[in-house]
């Protein structure tokens, strides 16, 4: 029995030590984002610098983790897909400065950290999708979309979605408090449905007819405007416009997806080369002609398709202040009871 | 000297026993500590925003899922043992085989067959000249409503089984003396069937709300935010494991309640056991048109419960096969399969040693240390998730500091860092079924064999293995499967405490359709369901036996 029992044993932990396989030449990521938008890049990376890299994918809670983690987080990079988790990262101290010339030299320094804590990759822009047949103006300001003459036209995702928080937040930013609070009101009052699904699911809701407009990001538009793999979404797509919001005055809010070098590293160095590389021309082109989104380096082109959707003129108002006031908006979103 | 010896081994169960307990309660109480200490608190803010909501909504959910279970598995459990029809022993045991069918999976199958783009709308709309979703009302899925029909078709089942043993047990006796006395049948299943079979129906409709307390992906995908749901969004959406735990309590609450109820109404139910009638039912004949509306009603839980959406996912399957990326496949397969090994090996030889244990010993603590080791079961995937994943890194750093201070090696995180965590989930979750499954084996075991065994000089654990295991392998075998199948199902507490690079057929699955792509991961969906279906054919062969 004994016997038995110590074989058991033996064989768990032999397992085990399979599943920790490590090689000195690995980086670990912990990623927001979706595998599938990052993994070209990141197997080009290995082909490149013969480093292994290692992912941890979820849409939620790894900051957090590594707060748990403390030192012995197994993290050398974050990845995330808004502005939002970079400043969580940062204010739960589990970041660190870089100080890499490669980077300075690549990434406007609007778009990273003065101290270094964390590195803006690319930038999207909130856009308005807007029916073809349905509705016939071509400018719009988030503003207006209180307004009561979209009353049961609007559809939008989840309002505790990260994109959506940095959406309202900025809004606090601009109007104050008070007024943003009576816009998510009207906002909310002119809902065609309670919030749910994603981006591309409120494309699909003015292709049903379900509303007339939605929020959404530019690169989702894109993608499902090329998505052979899917042909009925090129037909959603084809149902909406994209209509760039207060274009025409204080401009279009625009978020960050970006990187943070953890704080407890093990390996430092080959998170540091990780973080330069995603700055550099071959991920930065990527970023650009495969994921629809605006590159950060200067020199690269945006995509055909990114630049049929008409000039971006982003809102200067500073990424910083815009996550500053996440919480409340977080908390101005349970208040109105925008997803029930 | 025997009875030294055997007082030492009593105190090696109990200890045993107590460690079980205390490994199944910790995250438990890690909730509870995280609950009191919160960095902010924003239990005000709870209070007078989200949680009255989440609150409304689960009870809207238990109260829909609960009566919609009720009708469906009370209703069928009754026309198959009263009635004989055409098809009726084939239906007999396909009613149990939505079971196979996990909610998320359900959930995002019917997300696509209802969907405006879906064949059942777009028929329409060819049919009806219909141009767009204003043109005509469609019932919307994204709702409380539209969760409770999804959950209920997949989860009445418990119901039926429950439902199904109870009436079988009354047929010959009460049942026909009813009608012999002039009882209509209706009369006869209101006034005697139904009283009689209360307390076991019950037990079967709170395991289906314990289920929907465990809900978190269908519903998420719905939109349909529960307590459960909350607990995901306060702790991982809004960065607070403080306000997240708050949530996690007011759940417990509302389980430990079940729980309480379940355990007294079970007691009653062994006693009525005690007069189980094993003659074989005279079931009435019915023949004509009423026969075949019977069969139809019969399979109408059926289609939608499991064929409607297997459809579904056999139709993306199709679509798709010859872009299955096999090698990812596979690995998927392989991860799944692993972890659901482990799992249930280890959480049937838990259970085992701690029959055993119970079986050879009448001490207190040891029966308390038993009863809160099967707890886990109430505990929804999200909430064990976070009990165990905070205790744990806290134990994976005091262990990394002190080999690397005393031996300057790091050791990585080896609880949290690797799928041990998972495992502990899973263990924990589990235990309560491979417990009940085992015991129910033990329990049709005479004590005279072990006597005898023990008289001929056998050792307590000769007889074990030489003896008792032999004979109740048929439960251990079912235990086994129940909850390798469960393993391979489990989705929050996988998706939550896996470690890198790793996906199992579940999160992946979850991770595609949480893109709105179900039909990317069709095929590992489809997996997961059909192992579902091995357990199905298990329990219906033991309860055919048992029918015998």
């Amino acid at each position: 029995m004994l016997n038995f029992f110590t074989k058991f044993i033996l064989a768990f932990v032999v397992l085990l030590m399979t599943y920790q396989t490590s090689s000195a030449k690995e980086v670990n990521i912990y990623s927001y984002r979706q595998p599938y938008l990052i993994e070209p890049m990141l197997d080009k990376f290995t082909a490149d610098t013969g480093i292994e890299v290692n992912v941890l994918f979820s849409g939620k809670g790894l900051v957090d983790k590594m707060v748990q983690e403390g030192t012995s987080s197994p993290a050398d990079v974050l990845l995330t897909v808004d502005i939002g988790r970079l400043s969580d990262a940062v204010n739960s101290g589990v970041s660190q400065s870089i100080n890499s010339d490669v980077i300075t030299r690549n990434i406007p320094a609007e778009y990273r950290d003065p101290d270094g804590h964390w590195i803006g990759l690319t930038s999207r822009a909130r856009v308005v999708y807007a029916s073809v047949d349905r509705v016939e103006q071509d400018s719009i300001t988030y503003e207006e979309l209180a307004d009561p003459k979209w009353a049961g036209k609007i559809c939008i995702r989840s309002g505790q979605n990260a994109y959506n928080i940095a959406l309202i937040a900025s809004m606090i930013t601009h109007h104050g408090e008070a007024d943003t609070i009576k816009w998510l009101k009207g906002l909310k009052s002119n809902l065609a449905r309670t919030p749910s699904g994603n981006d591309r699911g409120q494309v699909k809701a003015i292709y049903s007819g379900e509303c007339d407009i939605s929020v959404g990001n530019t690169y989702y538009m894109a993608k499902m405007r090329v998505n052979e793999k899917e042909p009925e979404q090129k037909e959603w797509a084809a149902s909406a416009k994209i209509i760039m919001p207060n274009a025409n005055d204080r401009g279009t809010h625009v978020n960050l997806s970006g990187a943070v070098l953890a704080k407890n590293a093990p390996n430092k160095e080959n998170g540091i080369m990780l973080i330069e590389w995603l700055t550099g021309d071959v991920a930065q082109e990527m970023y650009a002609e495969t994921n629809h989104e605006y590159p950060l380096k200067e020199g690269i082109s945006i995509s055909d398709m990114v630049a049929s959707f008409g000039n971006l003129n982003p809102d200067g108002l500073g990424l910083i202040a815009v996550a500053n006031n996440r919480s409340l908006a977080s908390e101005m979103v349970d208040l109105v009871n925008f997803d029930e | 000297m025997f009875n030294i010896l055997h007082r030492k081994k009593e105190l090696l169960n109990i200890i045993g026993a107590l460690f079980v307990a205390l490994v199944v309660a910790l995250p438990i109480i890690a909730i509870f500590y995280l609950a009191l200490t919160p960095e902010k608190n924003i239990w005000p803010h709870l209070i007078s925003t989200v949680l009255p909501g989440y609150i409304t909504t689960t009870l809207g959910l238990l109260f829909g899922v609960g009566l919609i279970s009720f009708i469906i598995g009370v209703g069928s459990a009754w026309i198959i043992t009263i009635y004989e029809f055409p098809f009726r022993s084939k239906l007999e045991w396909l009613l149990l085989i939505p079971l196979a069918m996990p909610t998320y999976i359900i959930a995002y199958s019917y997300g696509e067959l209802f969907d405006y783009s879906g064949p059942i709308q777009t028929y329409m709309r060819s049919i009806f000249n219909w141009n767009n979703s204003k043109d005509y009302w469609f019932p919307d899925l994204f709702t409380l409503g539209g969760a409770i029909f999804v959950i209920s078709f997949v989860l009445y089942p418990y119901v039926y089984l429950t439902a199904r043993a109870a009436f079988i047990r009354q047929t010959n006796s009460l049942i026909e003396a009813s009608s012999t006395l002039g009882c209509s049948m209706l009369k006869t299943f209101y006034k005697i069937a139904l009283p009689m079979a209360r307390p076991a129906i019950v037990v079967g409709i709170i395991l289906v709300l314990m289920e929907c307390l465990n809900e978190f992906a269908a519903l998420e995908y719905f939109g349909v935010n529960t307590l459960t749901v909350g607990v995901y969004v306060t702790w991982l959406q809004k960065n607070n494991l403080g306000g997240a735990s708050q949530i996690a309590i007011v759940m417990l609450l509302f389980i430990f309640s079940l729980i309480v109820l379940e355990r007294k109404l079970r007691k009653n139910r062994t006693f009525h056991q005690n007069s189980k009638n094993s003659l074989s039912p005279n079931r009435i004949n019915v023949i004509g048109y009423k026969a075949w509306i019977l069969s139809f009603v019969c399979f109408v839980p059926i289609l939608i419960g499991f064929i409607a959406p297997a459809f579904v996912l056999i139709k993306f399957v199709l679509m798709r096969y010859y872009e299955v990326d096999l090698n990812e496949y596979f690995h998927l397969v392989f991860n799944s399969i692993f972890l659901a090994s482990i799992a249930s090996m280890l959480t049937v030889f838990i259970g085992i040693y701690l029959i055993n244990s119970m079986n050879t010993s009448n001490n207190l603590l040891l029966k308390i240390s038993i009863s809160i080791s099967r707890i886990g079961y109430a505990l929804p995937g999200v909430v064990l998730a976070l009990g165990i994943m905070v205790p744990l890194i806290h134990f994976d750093r005091l262990i990394q500091n002190i080999f690397s201070s005393f031996m300057g090696i790091s050791l990585g995180l080896i609880f949290t860092g690797t799928f041990i965590a998972i495992i502990y989930a899973y263990i924990v979750r589990f235990l309560t079924i491979a417990y009940g499954t085992v015991e129910s084996g033990f329990s049709s075991l005479s004590p005279n064999m072990a006597m005898a065994s023990r008289t001929l000089g056998k050792s307590q654990i000769e007889t074990l293995l030489k003896i008792e295991l032999p004979i109740v392998r048929p439960a251990i075998i079912a235990a086994a499967l129940l909850v390798f199948v469960d393993s391979m199902k489990e989705l929050p507490a996988t998706l939550l405490l896996r470690p890198f690079n790793f996906d199992t057929l579940s999160t992946h699955v979850y991770t595609y359709a949480s893109l709105s792509a179900i039909e990317d991961a069709a095929l590992p969906a489809l997996t997961i369901v059909l192992t579902g279906i091995l357990p199905i054919i298990l329990l219906n062969r033991t309860l055919m036996l048992k029918n015998k």
